[in-house]
């Protein structure tokens, strides 16, 4: 589905669902991104939430919300979080965060 | 030592969360004449998006207002850029300055907006009377 500035693809493959981003991450974009993500989770109950964010080229502290949001709520529902292939500013805003320190989210290149 | 001012611009936004995206094109554009790397100009970009959206957010609660954004460039190729508002004010400028600290309770905001904002820039500086408004000032000089 198309959000303006920010797409996002679901993909529910047996007890993983991959989310792939695309496009720029802020508090306006994530918003109904935030809601599209939670109904897969909870209609899939997967057990791992991949956050695929290769194609995001930009994001801000909002987009580190919908991040910590969605480890959140998937933490509650006994999921994994993965956050694959962040790019450059990705990682620098990432970096900003502490996001490698949480226990909870994992990040692989 | 005092650096001349090239150019300047001022720009009022309505509060409305579309405009995060138009207010770092805007300022992303007028910069460009500095010939920024596309990583100094992708911080500031990220600087100017945190302060839009705290306008949006916070200072007016999502009810709407307008966002009054400056930015001077100068001759030693340092930019100030100024976001104000004329929301509610941040009572303890200090403690919401700090890494983590958000008044917001969904759960959905990540409380590093200033924090941000400071790594992105050279010097932050925030102005807020509760009642009044706020107003943020960045500074970032080009390499």
């Amino acid at each position: 589905m198309n959000t303006e500035g920010l797409q996002v693809t679901l993909k529910a493959e047996g007890e993983e669902l991959f989310a792939v981003l695309s496009g720029e991450v802020d508090h306006h974009t994530a918003a109904s991104v935030r809601k599209e993500i939670d109904t897969a989770l909870f209609k899939h109950r997967p057990r791992r939430l991949y956050l695929d964010l290769s194609g995001v080229d930009f994001m801000d502290s909002s987009g580190l919300g919908l991040i910590l949001g969605r480890a959140a709520l998937s933490e509650e529902m006994g999921a994994e979080v993965t956050l694959l292939h962040p790019g450059a500013r990705v990682k620098k805003i990432l970096a900003v965060a502490g996001i490698s320190r949480l226990s909870h989210i994992k990040t692989e290149e | 030592m005092k650096t001349e001012k090239i150019n300047e611009m001022k720009a009022t936004l309505p509060a409305l969360s579309v405009n995060e995206g138009v207010a770092r094109a805007l300022v992303g554009a007028f910069c460009a004449q500095l010939n920024p790397t596309l990583e100094e100009i992708a911080d500031l970009k990220c600087a100017v998006s945190e302060a839009v959206t705290n306008c949006i957010v916070h200072a007016y609660r999502g009810e709407g207002g307008p966002i009054y954004i400056s930015v001077s460039l100068y001759q030693d190729r340092s930019i100030t850029v100024t976001v104000r508002d004329r929301g509610c004010g941040i009572p303890d400028v200090a403690l919401a300055r700090q890494p983590l600290y958000t008044t917001n309770t969904d759960g959905e905001r990540s409380g590093m907006g200033f924090s941000v904002m400071e790594t992105f820039t050279d010097c932050l500086t925030v102005r807020s009377r509760t009642g009044v408004g706020t107003g943020v000032t960045m500074k970032k000089r080009l390499l």
